[in-house]
């Protein structure tokens, strides 16, 4: 059992491995899918004389394999060329802004996590009561709000007409709530849903009736039981969750002027500074892919019926 | 030949033929019983009537300007012309945009659904039959796309290769068919040693036939649940795609491209960057409630998504 273990989670990390470096061969090719790089990155008015000097300074003359080569040989070591917009190497442009977005999908998805899953699990029990109707209700409507217009609202009705949160920047956890919710709101529906389904799932279970008929007392029977085992399947959507936030916060980091990746990444992309898109991209698929790994051994030492094949 | 591949399907009760005019009048009736469902059903028709009949119902021109009329608020009225929702900064009647805007939308998540579905389909088909390596590779390259920060993506693409309607559905679709191939594999591979496969093997039936004929009508519930379910995730990218600027180019009136222009006038306007939103979330909110009620009538093991 032991060693099947070790072989998996070896395999597992191999595969983390070549997809990895598949992300860095596509994040390369992006710039070169126009076939010429050089007129992607320069704004419409450049001279011929300007087109012709970043080619060769960007060495976009030289072989396309050797412009590979040259760029993975760097990209390995963390260096992904300069931003020309903040004149500084661009993946300390993008870690700088880091921080700004980890907090606001951390924030997102914990809100998310003690919403969702006590609004699911409490539907489940009291299913079909008006508490349950109104709770589906609720998370319809969670999951159709497009998330950016429902931060324009919030700005339009608690800052500009109550005057009770600030509507962008970030100084202060007050500048927090607003987006932080709005980013969780669609994760929240999801997950109240799924929680709530898979409880009822649960509660139909013999063990449930069992533990009824031994007289065990509702509470130690929905947290020892019920909770724990609607529980493991969520596991796997949680991790991808976080994932998924830190790179889906783009827009609402954009409504909120919110200082993080994903603004300053359409920043970057209107203003050409591509070796700071580069970057971006290729750091939230870093995470996501190991956010998937550590997911995928976590669930393997939860559930142990899988087969690791 | 035949008769005895129809012997084969009736064995497993696999006789679709003859019931799908039953089956229709059912569904329709189900649908008709769950008020939730039909609610969403009435949103969406709404909608698909308004993209179609735009010219016909739409009060204005959406790309007539008129500075004098900018901004003015909802049932403000001047020579004889009733501005219902108000204009935007150009004097734009908000209505008429919002009508012809719903065109976009529908056409961007109608052939997302399309292209999307229908790649997801075959590679789902192609790796849950073959299994094997082809089946390992293939569900690599759906954790390859799936690695992707997918709208940080979509904005670089449609970057470097310019805004276009279909470069739009394609960076879409992109991203959505990895969704089905993951459960139509899953679904094929729960068939591959029913009695009704084993049957269309044993009488020597071809790949090409056995996928066609047999696994293809088996997995198409879940597809258009997903379809379905999925239709108002594309309706919110595109908006989403729109609101940063990288959406179909302007004049061209879209949901997301109005709110992006009433962002900066939320102080002094509030009805542009209202109404547009309300649209978008009662579309999204149709093919939810559609969807919901499909994966309930369907196929209920669809569950996590």
């Amino acid at each position: 059992m032991k060693r099947r273990m070790s072989g998996y989670v070896f395999h597992r990390l191999l595969e983390t491995v070549v997809l990895l470096n598949l992300v860095l061969v596509f994040v390369f090719l992006l710039l070169h899918l126009t076939g010429d790089p050089v007129a992607v990155m320069m704004p419409q008015d450049a001279t011929q004389e300007d087109i012709e000097r970043l080619r060769r300074q960007m060495g976009f003359d030289k072989p396309f394999s050797a412009q590979f080569a040259e760029f993975y040989g760097r990209a390995v070591k963390g260096d992904f060329g300069q931003s020309w917009e903040h004149g500084e190497p661009a993946l300390k442009v993008v870690l700088e802004r880091f921080p700004a977005s980890l907090e606001l999908a951390v924030t997102a998805f914990l809100i998310s996590i003690l919403m969702g899953i006590p609004l699911g699990a409490v539907a489940a029990y009291k299913e079909n009561t008006l508490y349950d109707r109104s709770c589906m209700v609720g998370t319809v409507m969670g999951q159709s709000v497009p998330d950016f217009w429902l931060g324009l609202m919030l700005i339009m009705l608690l800052s500009v007409w109550a005057g009770l949160l600030p509507s962008f920047g970030r100084e202060g956890w007050r500048h927090l709530i607003m987006p932080a919710f709005v980013a969780s709101t669609y994760h929240t529906a999801r997950l109240a849903r799924l929680m709530r389904s898979q409880m009822l799932e649960v509660l139909r279970q013999d063990y449930i009736q069992t533990a009824r008929s031994k007289g065990l007392a509702e509470g130690i029977i929905l947290f020892r039981h019920a909770l724990k085992n609607s529980a493991i399947p969520i596991v796997t959507v949680l991790g991808i969750d976080l994932g998924v936030m830190l790179g889906g916060t783009v827009i609402i980091e954009t409504v909120f002027a919110w200082p993080g990746v994903g603004r300053l990444a359409i920043e970057s992309i209107h203003k050409r500074d591509f070796p700071v898109v580069q970057v971006t991209v290729f750091l939230l698929a870093a995470i996501f892919v190991v956010i998937n790994f550590a997911v995928d051994i976590l669930y393997a030492y939860l559930d142990p019926r899988i087969e690791h094949a | 030949m035949m008769g005895r591949v129809a012997e084969a399907s009736a064995l497993s009760g696999d006789s679709r033929g003859a019931e799908m005019p039953a089956r229709g009048r059912a569904l329709f009736w189900s649908l008709w019983r769950q008020k939730s469902a039909l609610a969403g059903a009435v949103l969406l028709l709404t909608v698909l009537a308004a993209a179609v009949s735009a010219p016909l119902i739409a009060p204005m021109d959406p790309n007539e300007q008129s500075l004098p009329y900018s901004m003015k608020p909802p049932l403000w009225s001047s020579e004889g012309r009733v501005y219902l929702l108000g204009t935007d900064h150009l004097g734009r009647d908000l209505l008429s945009r919002i009508i012809y805007g719903s065109r976009i939308s529908l056409v961007v998540g109608f052939f997302s659904v399309v292209f999307s579905g229908g790649i997801g389909l075959a590679v789902g088909l192609l790796a849950g039959y073959y299994g094997g390596k082809t089946d390992y590779l293939l569900m690599r390259l759906v954790d390859f796309v799936l690695a992707f920060p997918f709208i940080l993506l979509a904005l670089a693409l449609i970057a470097i290769l310019g805004p276009s309607l279909f470069l739009i559905v394609a960076v879409i679709s992109l991203r959505l068919w990895t969704i089905y191939a993951r459960v139509v594999r899953a679904e094929v591979l729960s068939m591959r040693e029913r009695e009704f496969m084993q049957a269309a093997r044993a009488i020597g039936g071809g790949d090409l036939r056995i996928i066609v004929r047999h696994l293809l009508p088996n997995v198409l519930a879940p597809v258009v649940v997903i379809a379905s379910l999925y239709l108002g995730r594309m309706i919110v990218i595109e908006a989403g795609l729109s609101f940063l600027g990288l959406g179909v180019p302007p004049p061209t009136p879209t949901w997301g491209g109005i709110l992006s222009e009433g962002r900066s006038l939320l102080y002094v306007a509030w009805w542009i960057v209202t109404f547009p939103g309300l649209v978008i979330m009662l579309t999204v909110l149709g093919a939810n409630l559609l969807g919901d009620w499909l994966r309930n009538v369907l196929d209920p093991r669809v569950r996590s998504i």
